[in-house]
């Protein structure tokens, strides 16, 4: 049973805070990812995890016990690198019983949770192989088998599958997600790519210059954003923004543009107040084109420009021209459409969201 | 008129290649040439040696000078195994030290973050840069002050000096060339951080290690200046000082040196021959992505 709990975390290089006190409890066998843009102190938050990063302030438990000033071999954890890190002196066998080999256990349950190992992980074939002679995919799977060898409480994930390439990252990231079915563990894993954190994990950790912004499952992250970066950073092509005061019964863009209130905001919003609209690009589609989700009343219409159009085969994203500024739409069933004319759109205003323009923060819903 | 072309192409990498192999021989003979020389001249009478114009193919090969070398004092003979002896104490002894300090302060620097480290690391670069003749006269005379001349270790005190900033300076390379993410992948698998090092690190930086180790080697074996100074008698001579013995009043016995600079080579080139053979170059590839 290995529960992760950070209390009050906080890193400081110097005098420079790096991570500002973040709070965070993984359960048992749950799959966190820590999501954010480089720099926003997710790696060095799961190093100090792992034990490779000393704690300035805070605590670290893992399965309840306090681990700060335990070495990263006592934690009972396994790591998986972004440069796999795999021993180029050793084969593969070697690279996978190695932690074994230090714990000096016997050979033959060496041997035996090694095949187990490559077994899961289809290495049988590369057990005697050095890790120069291994493509970047089969380093990568070399990595994981030597963090499964060790039946460790906790995974530790730091970027695994940013060095492959798009086709094997989605085979790697499928493989990960039947890992963590058959072996049970808690596991952490630091990516900053949504998609990966989005498909694999039972929660998100959004992580933004240090401080935590939201944790959620994948369905409360994209569809209940708690802040404007969360918005802009989960879902690709990624939310619709756009800075917007509130007027008598509508919301007026900086360049005269307007859309309605949306209805579960209307309690919550007063004349005059800043706010900033989003809007994903599945809720602003060519009329005839989209699924609206919420009431027929809610979806308001206006005709836009066409600045380009990108088709992805079965769904095109169309650029148009609203409010100052290019909004991305997605248009389902597509059809041509010509550069610069004026088509008619539909904002879906049931799946807007509104965000306090100071704060950032989201401002508080009623109803649906 | 295409076969014409390949045909063309074809002898014109011959011609390259055969370019290459001839300018490769001249360069190995212009390296070589010492050497052979000093190996030509242990082997043939003074006459031919000193002859004008030079005598390019031996006319006798004889080895009078090797036996003459390990035979009594006073018929041409030198204590070669006391100098040998000598030799072989003094270059191992600094050698390891100087590697084993070597690895501890490259290991730190490649490493740790420390306070004026680069400093630090520059000064030990400034050292390099004090000629060893000019040290000479400052050590003779705090040695003969702490009563340490003609000893072994007044000699592996000095060469451990002089070689540590180098060794230090090379074993920082090779250990920044091993990537951080295997000592702490090590540490991760169970390793504390001494077991990580023997275990990941040193094996990786190890063929660097070597090389630096044949440098400091053959800095110490082959040292004249300053052991001419430190040392007196055979007590602590090494072989390039037991070269002067060659030498007398009015005459020098060029053949006889050169019979002992060829027992002088010997064990320089068997180990830089062993050695060499574990220099292999891009063993870490592989151990992160590339």
């Amino acid at each position: 049973m290995a529960t992760v709990s950070l209390e009050k975390l906080v890193k400081r290089y110097g005098n420079v805070e790096i991570v500002h006190g973040i709070d965070l409890d993984i359960a048992d066998r749950e799959f966190i990812a820590l999501v954010g843009p480089s720099g926003c102190g997710k790696s060095t938050t799961l190093r100090m995890i792992a034990g490779l990063e000393d704690v300035s302030d805070g605590l670290v438990k893992i399965g309840g016990e306090t681990v700060n000033d335990l070495p990263p071999r006592a934690r009972n954890i396994s790591m998986v690198f972004q440069s796999y890190a795999l021993y180029p002196h050793m084969t593969v066998r070697e690279n996978m019983g190695f932690s074994l080999k230090i714990a000096k256990r016997p050979k033959d349950e060496i041997d035996r949770r090694v095949a187990e190992a490559a077994d899961i992980l289809h290495l049988e074939p590369l057990l005697e192989r050095r890790p120069s002679q291994l493509s970047g995919g089969q380093r990568q799977r070399v990595a994981m088998g030597r963090a499964i060898v060790r039946q460790p409480e906790v995974f530790l994930f730091d970027e695994p599958l940013s060095n492959l390439d798009a086709k094997l990252r989605n085979e790697m990231r499928t493989e990960i997600k039947k890992l963590h079915a058959k072996v049970q563990a808690t596991v952490v894993y630091v990516t900053h790519d949504q998609v990966e954190a989005m498909t694999l994990a039972d929660r998100i950790v959004i992580m933004r210059d240090g401080y935590i912004e939201q944790i959620g499952t994948p369905d409360q992250v994209f569809s209940r954003p708690a802040t404007k970066f969360v918005a802009g950073f989960i879902g690709s092509p990624p939310m619709n923004l756009a800075d917007a005061t509130i007027a008598q019964g509508c919301i007026v863009f900086g360049n005269g543009d307007w859309l309605p209130i949306p209805t579960q905001y209307a309690p919550a919003v007063v004349v005059g107040q800043k706010v900033t609209v989003g809007l994903r690009p599945d809720d602003l589609y060519p009329t005839g084109h989209g699924l609206h989700s919420g009431d027929a009343g809610d979806v308001h219409q206006h005709d836009l420009k066409v600045a380009i159009n990108e088709p992805l085969g079965n769904e095109t994203l169309v650029f148009v021209e609203f409010a100052g500024r290019e909004w991305v739409s997605r248009m389902l069933n597509p059809r041509p459409l010509v550069i610069g004319s004026a088509i008619p759109m539909s904002f879906d205003l049931s799946n807007a969201h509104l965000f306090a323009a100071d704060t950032g923060r989201a401002i508080e819903r009623t109803g649906g | 008129m295409a076969a014409d072309r390949n045909q063309s192409s074809r002898n014109m990498r011959r011609l390259a290649k055969a370019g290459n192999g001839i300018t490769l021989c001249l360069a190995m003979l212009f390296i070589c040439m010492p050497g052979a020389w000093i190996v030509l001249n242990a082997l043939r009478p003074t006459v031919e040696i000193m002859a004008k114009p030079p005598v390019w193919i031996p006319q006798r090969l004889s080895l009078e000078a090797f036996t003459a070398m390990f035979g009594a004092v006073g018929h041409g003979g030198v204590p070669v195994w006391d100098y040998f002896r000598n030799s072989l104490i003094v270059s191992i002894t600094s050698t390891v030290i100087a590697i084993a300090v070597g690895m501890a302060g490259g290991y730190a620097f490649a490493r740790y973050r420390f306070k004026g480290k680069s400093g630090l690391f520059l000064a030990f670069m400034l050292t390099r840069t004090v000629p060893g003749i000019a040290l000479s006269l400052p050590l003779f005379i705090v040695y003969a002050r702490l009563q340490i001349l003609d000893t072994h270790f007044a000699l592996i005190l000095t060469y451990v000096a002089l070689n540590v900033p180098f060794t230090i300076w090379l074993i920082d390379g090779f250990f920044r060339q091993v990537p951080r993410d295997l000592a702490e992948a090590a540490q991760i698998d169970g390793c504390t951080r001494w077991q990580a090092f023997w275990q990941v690190e040193f094996p990786l930086a190890g063929p660097g290690i070597a090389s630096s180790g044949i440098f400091a080697f053959l800095t110490s074996w082959n040292e004249f200046a300053l052991a001419s100074q430190l040392t007196r008698s055979v007590a602590s001579r090494t072989l390039p000082v037991g070269l002067l013995d060659y030498t007398s009043e009015f005459t020098i016995d060029w053949r006889g040196m050169c019979a002992l600079a060829v027992i002088m080579i010997l064990p320089a080139l068997a180990l830089t021959f062993i050695i060499q053979k574990h220099l292999v170059s891009g063993l870490t590839s592989g151990a992160v992505k590339g």
